[in-house]
């Protein structure tokens, strides 16, 4: 493992560094054409709004793929996830306006694991709105 | 309507091949804003182990999901699809996903829960490569919400 964080050199505590990721209309139909997810709650208004949505929302998986970039960003390399687990608890809703909706990943060691395979738990708040968007959402990350 | 239980523990032949692509993963990589250089730049996953591209630790998902259509559409099993929600997403890597691969898919229902009037589903799917290696187990929780409990959306 090529992990840029030494396992000696974090402890139960630890903050990851935390970002904010933009979301708007444009990405959802990006994502949906990578995915192949072209549920339409994620891109047309009138169909979310059919089904008692608020508006467009962005696919779960979506908010998933952010949240883990805090943990992979800060490890460099993405295969030091070696779990990764998330409960979808709210969506995100994606206005058709200018600014869209953004996510915003914090995330902490919540526990070193074993001294061993040298993993840790890292525990992640995700919010949209100021509200959690993202509920249980943990990694196993095995660091250098 | 509550699923039959005796379903628990089925599980459903491994599907076709997916041939795990440079350019999908470039693709699915660019869509979530993604610019770590191991997942389009071959030297740069070289440099941290990887023999080839490496995917995001989520791009697998859409091979699974896909793979799990074979038990939200059993006949036999009978979900309302169109009353499904995700309810939650773990995934357990061996290794994570590169290009190049050949994978296949094997689901397997591992518990049917009924709570509230919602029909819960647990489904796993356990990714191998060509060789046979387990590279990644997704657990997928589906909830089939019923009627009574549409208000809450």
């Amino acid at each position: 493992m090529a992990a840029k964080i030494a396992y000696a050199d974090v402890e139960t505590g630890t903050e990851l560094p935390a970002q904010t990721f933009p979301v708007d209309r444009e990405r959802l139909v990006r994502y949906a054409g990578a995915s192949g997810d072209f549920n339409p709650i994620h891109w047309n208004e009138r169909f979310a709004k059919d089904v008692g949505l608020p508006d467009v929302i962005a696919h779960g998986m979506f908010t998933m793929a952010e949240a883990i970039r805090v943990v992979t960003d800060w490890t460099g390399d993405p295969a030091s996830v070696v779990e990764y687990g998330v409960r979808f608890t709210r969506p995100v809703v994606v206005p058709d306006d200018d600014k869209g909706a953004s996510i915003e990943v914090s995330g902490k060691v919540a526990a070193k694991l074993d001294d061993e395979a040298r993993t840790v738990r890292v525990d992640l708040t995700v919010l949209s709105a100021g509200q959690k968007v993202l509920g249980m959402s943990r990694a196993v990350v095995r660091l250098a | 309507m509550a699923l039959d239980q005796s379903f628990v523990g089925r599980s459903y032949p491994p599907t076709a091949p997916y041939e795990v692509g440079r350019e999908k993963i470039r693709e699915f990589a660019e869509a979530v804003g993604d610019g770590n250089p191991a997942y389009t730049d071959r030297a740069a996953a070289e440099a941290l182990g990887h023999p080839d591209v490496i995917a995001p630790p989520t791009f697998v998902f859409a091979i699974t999901f896909r793979a799990a259509r074979q038990v939200t559409e059993d006949p036999q099993l009978g979900l309302d699809y169109s009353r499904v929600v995700h309810g939650d997403q773990k995934f357990v890597y061996s290794r994570q996903v590169r290009a190049g691969d050949r994978l296949t898919v094997s689901s397997t229902i591992e518990a049917i829960k009924s709570m509230a009037g919602n029909d819960i589903l647990d489904v796993r799917g356990d990714v191998h490569d060509e060789s046979g290696e387990l590279v990644v187990t997704a657990h997928t929780k589906l909830v089939a919400r019923g009627p009574e409990s549409e208000e809450e959306g």
